[in-house]
């Protein structure tokens, strides 16, 4: 049990400039444990993007290193690395010519599934996040909803079962309502599946509804790391500006989120 | 004379100009295509190369044809009368139409799309074979398209430096001052462009409208309005 407990990635000193010599990532100390959600929460520009690819190699430390799985990011094999990370993308990206059954079935095709095991596969994922296979397998991303884009970019990141999973604002681009019933859908998947999962917001009340852990980042500093409680209580002002945001009259969609959480 | 008698009592080698401008086109277009889409595919890997190399091949399309024809007689190896020399004229012709659209129909994907693809452990090649390349598909033929119409019609200069084709007809037409003669080469040349023109457009618009998704500013008409001679 106590490999269960121990992180699945480690921040240890990590740094990241742009070639401008602009610091994105400042000196970052994070662990991220088996089976928790850690929230990333923090304003757009805090870095959160920047963090998420520090973990899955699409970024690599200027200084510090990322360990996942007990290994330096910069020592895997970087595909390896990927189709182990479950990855869903602020834009979601969708291979537009591609049917939604490929689309889902990216990661197993990638890694040579037989075409049966796969198409099964792809089935299981699209009743797991709610589309009917008979009426979407067939479809293109052209031909589904914003709300159903969503669902397959999740359906895609859970398809070779990775034990990590990443997740860039999932629902940032969705209608409020649209966003409310997504939120509660994935949070029964999310107890369901009991996957690691790093969850970027810069909404607060939704990190909340999902978190084990907060950690803020604000200009690329880690300035808060702790529970949902703890994170109300917070003394730093970045924390406190968030919190406030919780206590201003919330409107119509944030109070749905905020609802249950 | 009329032109259909001319062309029945000359059928033969009407014939032979005829397979001989498919030949100068065809060759050409797929060596073309064989250096540009890779050179293409190269600068979205290496785009501060794009600059001088969309240079380099827009410089040989600015040259008039006739000129470059002229040009590439006196070198050695390379030049020379007859059609490997037309033919090379014709690549350095094709060359940019088909390098610029292969390297802006790649650059112009969304970039969601090739960073989920990267993000999902795609290698290079696969995110190339499978994404980038099917999805600027379209714009790719558009290039190859035009380069085909511009073939055509520049083919029919090869018959200066003696590579045969449907200009033999219209250089001995203006020469004697002969309108059907020029017809018998002018009328055929234009059937073949257009129809190259119409094939090759279904295909780029079969590709091309599936791929919601995709920028496509870099039409068959926007580079055609750029005006070729
Ligand atoms: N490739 C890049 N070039 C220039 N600036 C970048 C690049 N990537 C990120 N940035 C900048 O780094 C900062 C953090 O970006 P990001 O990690 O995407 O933030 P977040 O996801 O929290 O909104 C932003 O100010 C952004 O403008
Ligand atoms: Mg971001």
């Amino acid at each position: 049990m106590d490999r269960d407990n121990s992180a699945i990635v480690q921040f240890r000193d990590v740094s990241f400039r742009l070639h401008s010599g602009r610091l994105i990532v400042s000196n970052l100390n994070l662990d991220v444990r088996r089976s928790e959600v850690l929230v990333l929460l923090g304003r757009s520009g805090s870095g959160k993007t920047t963090t998420l690819k520090l973990i899955n190699g699409l970024l690599t430390p200027s200084a510090g290193t990322v360990i996942v799985d007990g290994m330096p990011t910069t020592d895997w094999n970087p595909t390896e690395l990927r189709r182990r990370i479950g990855y869903v993308i602020q834009d979601i990206g969708l291979f537009p010519h591609f049917t939604v059954q490929r689309n889902v079935g990216l990661v197993p095709t990638l890694e040579g599934w037989e075409v049966d095991r796969k198409n099964e596969r792809v089935e299981e994922l699209l009743r797991l996040v709610d589309l009917d296979p008979a009426d979407f397998a067939g479809r293109l991303p052209s031909q589904l909803s914003g709300g159903q884009k969503q669902r397959v970019g999740v359906a895609r990141a859970l398809a070779a079962d990775p034990p990590l999973l990443l997740l860039d604002e999932p629902f940032g681009a969705l209608d409020p309502l649209t966003r409310v019933q997504l939120q509660r859908e994935f949070r029964q998947l999310q107890s369901r599946l009991a996957k690691t999962m790093v969850f970027v917001t810069h909404d607060v009340r939704e990190g909340l509804f999902f978190a084990t852990r907060i950690a803020l980042l604000s200009e690329g500093e880690l300035v808060f790391l702790g529970t949902a409680e703890a994170f109300t209580r917070a003394e730093h002002p970045e924390a406190r500006a968030f919190a406030d945001v919780l206590r201003e009259p919330a409107r119509q969609s944030d109070e749905r989120t905020g609802g249950s959480g | 004379m009329s032109l259909i008698d001319f062309l029945i009592r000359n059928r033969q080698e009407f014939v032979t100009l005829t397979l001989q401008h498919l030949l100068l086109v065809g060759v050409s277009t797929s060596i073309a295509i064989l250096i540009g889409v890779p050179t293409g595919i190269l600068l979205t890997r290496r785009p501060r190369l794009s600059g001088p190399v969309l240079g380099v091949a827009n410089t040989f399309q600015t040259i008039p044809s006739l000129a470059l024809f002229g040009f590439l007689i006196p070198l050695p190896f390379l030049g020379g009368i007859g059609a490997s020399t037309a033919i090379i004229a014709l690549v350095l012709y094709a060359l940019l139409p088909i390098i610029r659209n292969t390297f802006v129909g790649i650059r112009d994907i969304d970039p969601a799309v090739r960073e989920a693809g990267r993000g999902m452990g795609m290698t290079d090649r696969q995110l190339l074979l499978m994404v980038e390349i099917p999805l600027a598909f379209g714009v790719i033929v558009a290039g190859i398209r035009i380069t085909v119409v511009i073939g055509v019609g520049v083919a029919t200069i090869a018959a200066a430096i003696g590579a045969g084709g449907l200009g033999v007809f219209i250089f001995r037409g203006v020469a004697t001052v002969n309108n059907t003669l020029i017809l018998a080469g002018a009328l055929p040349a234009a059937l073949m462009a257009l129809a190259a023109d119409f094939l090759l457009g279904r295909l780029e618009r079969r590709f091309g409208a599936a791929r919601a998704g995709v920028v496509q500013p870099h039409t068959a008409e926007g580079l055609a309005s750029r005006g070729h001679a």
